[in-house]
């Protein structure tokens, strides 16, 4: 073989990052694109916008969108383009927090549940059905009575909705990597319990625990936006995009985009986490 | 045969009795509960013994597994309770909001069914690539907005821009047109979404290549042969559905200003009126419970490879 056909077949193996850049689908270029831009917002807003996301400008209400105010203002004369951009922090922190709670929690259930077996693991899996056999939101209803309103109860309201979920998951990957002969000779080796868990089963099991959380983090976004229309989350003025979209509602007949916009970036959120989670290889509890 | 239903009916009997139990422990522990928040307010001018006595009378006073053992054989009853904030029993709520929401969400169960048809035969039929690609990517865009901005957009562009719906005094019919199609569209998502994946899956198998060779078109074949095996597994998802088509429901009555289950809901969980919504989340997992059961028992009488008879002839 000569150097040159070795270099060939080498790059061929392991081409160069804007090859392999350019094979990845445009949508999902575009899902990585929205989900960075929020990130963003979320992080540095008055990097984005010169107006503030609380504070009105006397005299400037419900103007449409123009070049000055790119979405336009709302009835309190605040841009509503600022109000988005500010209200990612809250509207991504509490997908946040609801996605760690669930994860958190269902992954330590799912792997006791399939590490365990026995009635341990059938005591879990019915507790994780009857989870699953109360609609979400009225679960997500339920803890909020017990917790109270607010953006932080609301987020682990939602997250203790997605526990079974990852729970499912989690167990049925454990008894999966379980099966495997390498984690026989790991234990056969003299491995302890947790030791094999951790250093096995765990990152054989990550990646599909990574793609259903990418999934939930979407439909964390929706439902925390879902209760804070219906006024269970943060009080006014704070600019959650569920409360944007409920403040909107008064306006529907003068002001389309007061509940256009919030309601278009959160749709192309939940899609770009959509479209991330099947492109991290998704399996479906 | 009979172990296995006897097994599967005791797993949903241990189901509902895990739910009822959390429901009661996580309602019925609330640090305010809903007498404080209805009595306790200054202006109602109650003393403390009062207070205590009308807890006494609805029994909030007693001990909680003697409170729990009393609310299970109440509702083995039928008696729900009462809703502290109306005053009436909870089964009589329930009587005169579950009609209008049942009427809203068979409606728009049957109005997903026929556009779940509809887009999976559409996708198929359809000859230009890009029109099939929009088709069949439409599901996961359906599945990404949010009930409650569906809703309100509708009402904006219908009832608004184009003055197609009235919104100040609609007809009983009329009134029901914009509800159902924001209910219908979120729930025909996920049925299209496992609808074209069966389809496309039993396109791939060598009993259509037959059928083709022999002479039948492309849609014929999708029809007579394909349409049948098709539909079946979606049936799985039918539990799952009902969750979605009753909080979906919640907020589209919360959009529409709508009476019903959704607003019984909304109003329990403000009022903390957790007789109420104790009652719905039982009810709700009764009715999950028995649709999967339902369902897994009636499949493989509908699939007929799982009983005795061999496969369609072609």
């Amino acid at each position: 073989m000569t150097a040159e056909t070795a270099g060939a077949a080498s790059a061929d193996i392991q081409p160069g990052w804007v090859t392999r850049l350019k094979r990845v689908p445009v949508t999902l270029l575009l899902a990585w694109a929205v989900v960075l831009l929020v990130l963003a917002w979320a992080a540095l807003p008055s990097l984005f916008t010169g107006y503030s996301g609380t504070e009105g400008v006397p005299g400037e209400q419900l103007r449409p969108p123009s070049a000055e105010h790119v979405l336009g203002t709302d009835g309190l004369g605040r841009d509503v383009y600022a109000r988005i951009v500010y209200g990612a922090r809250h509207s991504l922190s509490g997908a946040f927090v609801a996605v760690t709670v669930g994860l958190l929690l269902g992954t330590l259930l799912g792997l006791i549940a399939g590490a365990r077996g026995g009635w341990i693991d059938a005591a879990i899996m019915r507790l994780v059905d009857s989870m699953l056999a109360v609609p979400s939101l009225l679960m997500s209803l339920s803890i909020i009575v017990l917790l109270g309103f607010g953006t932080i109860n609301v987020a682990i309201a939602v997250g203790a909705v997605s526990v079974a979920r990852f729970a499912r998951l989690a167990r049925s990957e454990v008894v999966r990597v379980r099966r495997s002969e390498y984690v026989e000779a790991a234990f056969g080796s003299g491995g302890t319990f947790w030791a094999v868990l951790y250093r096995h089963v765990l990152p054989n099991s990550l990646t599909s625990v990574i793609a259903l959380a990418a999934l939930q983090f979407g439909s964390a976004i929706l439902a925390i936006s879902t209760l804070g229309f219906l006024g269970y989350g943060a009080p006014p003025p704070t600019p959650e995009w569920g409360l944007l979209i409920a403040e909107g509602r008064n306006y529907l007949s003068r002001a389309w985009w007061l509940t256009a916009a919030p309601g278009i970036v959160v749709v192309l959120v939940v899609l770009s986490a959509d479209r991330i989670s099947k492109a991290l290889g998704r399996t479906a509890p | 045969m009979v172990r296995y239903l006897l097994g599967r009916v005791g797993q949903a009997l241990a189901v509902l009795a895990l739910t009822f139990t959390a429901a009661f422990l996580l309602l019925q522990v609330l640090p305010g509960d809903a007498i404080m928040i209805k009595f306790m307010s200054p202006d109602m001018g109650l003393t403390a013994d009062q207070i205590a006595e009308i807890r006494a009378s609805y029994g909030a006073d007693r001990p909680l597994w003697e409170r729990y053992f009393t609310t299970v054989g109440n509702f083995l009853t039928g008696n729900f309770g009462i809703s502290i904030q109306a005053g009436v029993p909870v089964s009589q709520q329930l009587a005169t909001n579950l009609p209008p929401t049942l009427l809203l969400a068979s409606l728009a169960f049957a109005a997903a069914l026929i556009l779940t048809i509809l887009l999976a035969s559409l996708s198929n039929m359809v000859g230009m690539e890009w029109l099939r690609a929009g088709l069949q990517s439409l599901p996961s865009l359906f599945i990404s907005v949010p009930v409650f901005w569906l809703g309100i957009m509708l009402i904006q562009i219908f009832s608004f821009q184009l003055g197609l719906v009235s919104v100040i005094s609609p007809g009983p019919v009329e009134k029901l047109v914009l509800p159902v199609l924001t209910l219908a569209i979120p729930i025909s998502a996920p049925l299209a979404q496992i609808l074209m994946r069966n389809i496309d899956q039993v396109l791939a198998q060598p009993f259509v290549a037959v059928a083709r060779a022999k002479g039948a078109s492309r849609n014929w074949v999708l029809w007579r042969h394909v349409a049948r095996n098709a539909i079946m597994p979606t049936l799985t998802i039918a539990g799952v559905l009902f969750g979605e088509l009753l909080a979906g429901a919640v907020v589209t009555e919360a959009v529409f200003g709508l009476s019903g289950l959704g607003g019984l809901t909304y109003q329990a969980v403000g009022n903390h009126d957790t007789a109420v919504l104790q009652a719905i989340v039982v009810i709700s997992a009764l009715a999950f419970v028995t649709i999967n059961l339902i369902v897994d028992l009636l499949y493989p009488v509908l699939d007929p490879r799982l009983g005795s008879r061999s496969g369609a002839p072609a």
